[in-house]
């Protein structure tokens, strides 16, 4: 009998699953191409240009393209989480469509791997939409800032995982209401985002840095789009990829502990 | 693979000892059963005999806790893939995909099934005649009514050509109309040589359609056998019914003639031939207020033998 932390077995059929949500995506693509759009000029007027006319510059930068990779960095955390708690669940719970799927040779390994690359994949798009956005404003350094791209797909998978998991536990879509207010926002604010963490005292530095996963997300994007590299990026790639793989082996067995009974 | 004359067509589906159990509660207690290849065989059972769970088990989305199981000659622990490959399953639930058309239901499906694109799109044209919802193509499914819903949940489940077809509770909600149908279409594709498996609270759906079934209770097969063959072994050819009164009773007894007393009912099992016999006695004798005389249908096996305890 697989645990929790069996390794799943997953075929290419994972692809199908993923496949029939691009299918959705893209068929009201108006609706969904639109909100990426609107985020990244909200966040440039409002904090970049608002704030930062105060604020002028972080650390050498001006305050915008400071908060620039931060922008792309949460539209990568909300679009995966956002996509793997209700959208997954709502999947899931209301429309039976994994029920359905799992009548076919599709198994339940496969229909949530198609879901969580999903999930990662909204945030690659996400990122496709804000990136020109962000060079007209000139607060992204090309073309170094395209890697932001796959990069995405990577951070994107990771908070899918957590975000699947939090589906596989929760007793209702109301409950997910709680990661999504006591996780997602606060991280949103504390990940070294609109202001550096250095700013923060020193054991909540170290709290970001062990336990929040946008810390290493925005650090990382910050090296990309500023440009500023540093042998750094090696531990924060490091500290993604092991909670990616965790999370999503996690999150794939508990939901086949939930559904196959 | 062929078959030659002489030699035994192998069971679609054979089940010994098979057990499911969710913690202490026992859904399914070792049951064993055989589908043959070509026939219509039914489960039939109040709510919580565990017809449900045994179609779970069949189509590989519920594993066993126990016993053998061999589906199209494979262990669904071992191949579930390439079973459920090979059969059409039609859930209780109706799970169409609500952000596709009819048509859209059929062709991303048959997707699963690593189906090419091209051959999927036809077959899907074709289904779509054949559960007669042509005009129906590009609508969305919550413009469907309930009947077409079902209809479409069939013509889903043959996207992939199967060999073998799983229905649970396959008219369940349904109007006359929409019930004549889909029997009309699971007729014609066992005609066509499918093999059909279906679950039912209908006992008439299952008189008319089965060729073999079983009765379930609490987990356990009652009986197995042609619906004809349970009527008549269990209760006989005829029944002669009348309204209970005390009256009706001390004649009876008086007369010696068995019966069965069910709430303000008095039922009585005959053979063809007697049951004339029986009634003109009756009305002689004990006058009863109404009384009818009826052929026995499986309904009345099913309440001998499962009870007429209402099960949640």
């Amino acid at each position: 009998m697989p645990n929790i932390l069996s390794i799943p077995r997953i075929t290419r059929r994972a692809w199908r699953v993923w496949y029939r949500n691009m299918v959705v995506f893209t068929r009201t693509w108006q609706v969904n191409f639109f909100p990426p759009l609107v985020e990244a000029l909200l966040y440039l007027f409002a904090i970049g240009l608002g704030i930062g006319s105060y604020v002028k510059e972080i650390e050498g930068v001006p305050y915008v393209t400071f908060i620039a990779p931060a922008i792309l960095a949460i539209a990568v955390m909300n679009s995966a989480f956002f996509e793997c708690t209700y959208g997954s669940y709502v999947r899931m719970y209301y429309q039976k469509s994994f029920d359905a799927m799992i009548a076919t040779p599709l198994s339940i390994e496969d229909v949530i791997a198609g879901e969580l690359l999903w999930g990662a994949t909204r945030s690659v798009i996400y990122v496709l939409i804000m990136l020109p956005v962000l060079a007209a404003f000139g607060v992204i350094s090309l073309p170094l800032a395209l890697l932001t791209i796959p990069l995405a797909f990577i951070g994107g998978l990771m908070f899918a995982g957590i975000a699947m998991c939090f589906t596989s536990l929760s007793p209702g879509i109301d409950t997910l209401n709680y990661p999504a207010f006591l996780f997602i926002t606060p991280m949103a604010l504390f990940s070294g985002t609109f202001f550096p963490l250095t700013l923060m005292p020193v054991f909540l530095q170290y709290i970001a840095l062990a336990l929040l996963p946008l810390t290493h997300l925005v650090a990382i994007m910050r090296m990309l789009t500023l440009p500023a590299l540093s042998w750094t990026i090696l531990l924060n790639f490091a500290w993604i990829a092991a909670v990616t793989a965790i999370f999503c082996l996690l999150s794939i067995n508990l939901m086949r502990r939930r559904l196959i009974v | 693979m062929f078959w030659y004359e002489g030699e035994t067509i192998p069971d679609t589906i054979e089940a010994r000892d098979l057990k499911k159990a969710y913690g202490t509660t026992v859904a399914v207690d070792g049951i064993r059963f055989t589908v043959r290849k070509g026939e219509i065989f039914g489960f039939l059972g109040p709510n919580g005999a565990g017809k449900t769970t045994t179609m779970k088990m069949i189509t590989c989305v519920s594993p066993r806790t126990s016993g053998s199981l061999n589906v199209l000659g494979m262990d669904p622990d071992k191949n579930p893939a390439e079973i459920k490959q090979r059969i059409g399953v039609v859930p209780q639930e109706t799970n169409l995909d609500p952000d596709f058309t009819c048509f859209g239901n059929l062709f991303y499906y048959s997707t699963y099934f690593d189906i090419p694109k091209e051959a999927a799109a036809l077959r899907a044209d074709e289904l779509l005649e054949f559960v007669q919802l042509k005009e129906k193509r590009d609508v969305a499914v919550e413009k469907l009514s309930g009947g077409m819903k079902r209809r479409l949940i069939l013509a889903r489940a043959l996207v992939n050509n199967p060999d073998l077809l799983i229905l649970d509770e396959p008219t369940i909600g349904l109007d006359p109309q929409a019930r004549h149908l889909i029997w009309e279409k699971l007729r014609t594709l066992r005609m066509q040589g499918n093999t059909i498996v279906m679950t039912t609270h209908y006992l008439d759906e299952a008189e008319r359609l089965c060729d073999r079934l079983v009765i379930m209770d609490n987990g356990k097969i009652l009986v197995e056998g042609a619906p004809a063959d349970l009527v008549r072994e269990h209760i006989g050819h005829e029944i002669v019914e009348m309204d209970s009164s005390d009256e009706v009773v001390g004649c009876l007894t008086e007369l010696k003639i068995p019966f069965e007393q069910t709430g303000d009912m008095i039922q009585i099992a005959a053979t063809t031939d007697s049951a004339r016999e029986i009634a003109r006695t009756i009305l002689e004798r004990c006058k009863p207020e109404k009384m009818i005389t009826r052929p026995a249908s499986l309904e009345d096996v099913f309440l001998k033998l499962t009870g007429r305890t209402i099960r949640e």
